[in-house]
């Protein structure tokens, strides 16, 4: 009963340029939508830490960010022994006790000084915060001027492996690159904890505690018990939950900037689909009156201009994602509730991709409306007439 | 009835057509009866705006009467509702237009294969039967090409090709040869008679065109609504 669909492609193939105006009208709203979505998939994904469920985060009570935290040693040394701890064969306490500096550096792009944070942890940090990789060089040395570096501050700041950093005035030599998927860890240096805690001035303590539970699901108990606990004065989260924390409202202001864009741009992009179908519907007035003549119900007319207005939409969908899709590993920076830079790059993903897809074809449907059902009521003998 | 006792192909009783343009009234036709016997072809003439168009829109099933009874074989169209009336004019009715109304984007063989999506054919049926209607009228080997690239005369045939192509039981047309040169208006209406003589079908053809006129079999006059001798 229907009309062929390649009825339809050759229709927009053959009167391409009638449908021009519409076409880019709608890759640019995908070409938008996508954009701002691959920023903000790459900026979360940035300030997001790569966040174990079954790790808690520890800080000092009221702290938000790391920096501005300390937690001392003395009461580090009464949480660890807390049971609910995971620990390895010999008995240790999976905990990465970290401490944190910001330090200053000249951007390799434009010579700008940029903060970048400057982590001290133990030999165990990578296991137990997990998804850190070393991907050039080798991991540091307790005990020796050593650093690594993330690959994100290897990009901006063009520390190699083989170059030296300066913290608090003392050289420290890099001597690995590691990846953190994605994570904002990339933007960091790390280095020994015990080694940097003296030049770094952070020998009373730690700015924050992460520890891997045996049992996730005790969280709950595990952070009542400590945060009552007066005499060691700290906060306890989730360790996705606390970077989630810092990075949700700026994420999602940024979806919701994809999202108002997007309508606003999208309500344009309709109205272009609406006009160009007008056009396209004016211009086979007589083919109607001819196919509903020939027996096409008016349902099959109103069908095939909406599979057209979706055709030619996406059409424009593909355009704008392919015109978006060089955005992807575009870097982007921002500042971290830590004071110092975090770099991310932009994620353009298959998801994102096909949400554009489908965003595109809603337009045209939506823009192909209502020229389809004009076409679908127009009276047969008026539409013959037509010449 | 007519006279011998069968029902006629076509049976237009006391029509009327008014067509309302915003507060003036046009009566177009003003009870015309016509009867067209199974297989005859008749032509339908008369000055411009007389009403033939209206009166072969009427049979054909593409419009309704503001009065009056239009029953087209064995079916009172205006009984009929929108989408059975769609149904019933794919079935039962073939349209010949003066300027071919032919798919552009569609081959010769697609446009005549058209009606056929109306059918519960394979795709394999449809093709072979297009390909039969295309070699009734001469033109089997422009198949695949486009409207454009062929002749009025051409797009004309492959036309009527897709107008007989459902084996309908009554064709209209509608000045037929109004576009097209004497020679390729001859080759149309030898066609055409062919069609009737051969193949059975009943024909109701308007045209301005005397000669094409008398190769129909009955001619009718239209005269400001109604028919004259
Ligand atoms: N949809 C319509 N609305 C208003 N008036 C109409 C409509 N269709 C036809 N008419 C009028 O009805 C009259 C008859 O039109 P019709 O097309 O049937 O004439 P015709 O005999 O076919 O003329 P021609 O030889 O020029 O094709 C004309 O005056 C025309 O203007
Ligand atoms: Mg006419």
């Amino acid at each position: 009963m229907a009309l062929p669909i390649t009825y339809n492609v050759r229709n927009v193939r053959v009167r391409w340029q009638l449908t021009l105006l519409a076409v880019v009208g709608i890759a640019l709203v995908v070409t938008t939508i996508v954009f701002l979505t691959a920023m903000a998939s790459g900026f979360s994904l940035a300030l997001r830490a790569t966040g174990r469920d079954d790790n808690a985060m520890i800080v000092q009570k009221g702290a938000n960010a790391e920096l501005t935290s300390g937690i001392g040693r003395n009461a580090a040394q009464v949480l660890l022994v807390d049971p609910r701890i995971a620990r390895d064969d010999q008995g240790w306490p999976l905990s990465s006790p970290e401490i944190l500096v910001v330090a200053s550096y000249p951007r390799k792009a434009d010579g700008a000084d940029v903060n970048v944070s400057v982590r001290g942890v133990t030999p165990r940090a990578f296991e137990v915060r997990g998804g850190l990789r070393i991907v050039a060089g080798r991991q540091v040395q307790p005990g020796l001027p050593e650093v690594i570096v993330g690959e994100r501050v290897r990009e901006r700041y063009g520390f190699e492996v083989g170059s030296k950093v300066s913290i608090q005035n003392k050289p420290w030599e890099v001597v690995g690159v590691f990846a953190a998927e994605g994570s904002g860890f990339e933007s960091e240096i790390w280095g020994d904890l015990e080694t940097m805690a003296e030049p770094l001035r952070r020998t009373g303590g730690y700015q924050a505690i992460v520890v891997r539970l045996a049992d996730p699901s005790t969280f709950e108990a595990f952070k009542t018990a400590w945060e009552g606990d007066p005499q060691v004065q700290v906060s306890v989260s989730r360790e996705r939950a606390f970077y989630e924390a810092q990075a949700g409202p700026i994420a999602g202001a940024l979806l919701g900037l994809a999202g108002f864009v997007g309508i606003v741009m999208g309500v344009g992009a309709v109205f272009g689909a609406m006009n160009t179908m007008y056009g396209i519907v004016a211009s086979r007035t007589r083919e109607i009156g001819t196919l509903r003549a020939l027996g096409f119900s008016r349902r099959a007319i109103l069908a095939s201009f909406l599979t057209e207005a979706a055709i030619l939409a996406a059409f424009g969908g593909a355009l704008g994602c392919l015109l978006a899709l060089p955005a992807n590993g575009i870097s982007g920076a921002t500042n971290s509730a830590n004071f110092s830079e975090i770099a991310f790059a932009f994620r353009v993903t298959p998801p994102t991709l096909f949400a554009g897809m489908v965003f595109a074809v809603m337009m045209g449907i939506v823009g192909g409306l209502l020229p389809a059902l004009r076409a679908a009521r127009l009276p047969i003998t008026t539409a013959l007439r037509e010449v | 009835m007519s006279g011998n006792g069968k029902a006629p192909m076509v049976a237009v009783e006391g029509v009327k057509k008014v067509y309302r343009r915003d507060a003036e009234e046009v009566k177009v036709l003003d009870g015309l009866s016509l009867e067209v016997p199974e297989g005859d072809f008749v032509a339908l003439m008369g000055p411009s705006g007389s009403g033939k168009t209206t009166l072969l829109n009427l049979i054909a099933g593409i419009d309704r009467p503001t009065a009056g009874k239009v029953i087209v074989a064995g079916t009172d169209v205006a009984q009929l509702g929108e989408s059975e009336l769609a149904r019933w004019r794919s079935r039962n009715v073939g349209f010949i237009f003066q300027f071919y109304n032919l798919i552009p984007v569609l081959t010769a063989e697609e446009n005549v294969a058209l009606p056929l999506l109306l059918t519960n054919l394979s795709k394999k049926e449809r093709r072979e039967r297009a390909l039969t209607a295309l070699k009734v009228v001469g033109l089997a080997e422009r198949s695949q090409h486009y409207p454009r690239q062929l002749s009025g005369g051409q797009e004309q045939r492959v036309a009527i090709a897709r107008a007989i192509v459902a084996d309908p039981k009554v064709l209209v047309a509608d000045e037929p040869t109004g576009d097209l040169d004497s020679k390729s208006a001859e080759e149309i209406l030898a066609l055409m008679e062919t069609l009737n003589r051969d193949f059975g079908k009943t024909i109701v053809m308007v045209t301005h065109d005397p000669r094409a006129a008398q190769r129909a079999h009955t001619q009718h006059h239209l005269e400001k609504g109604v028919l004259s001798l």
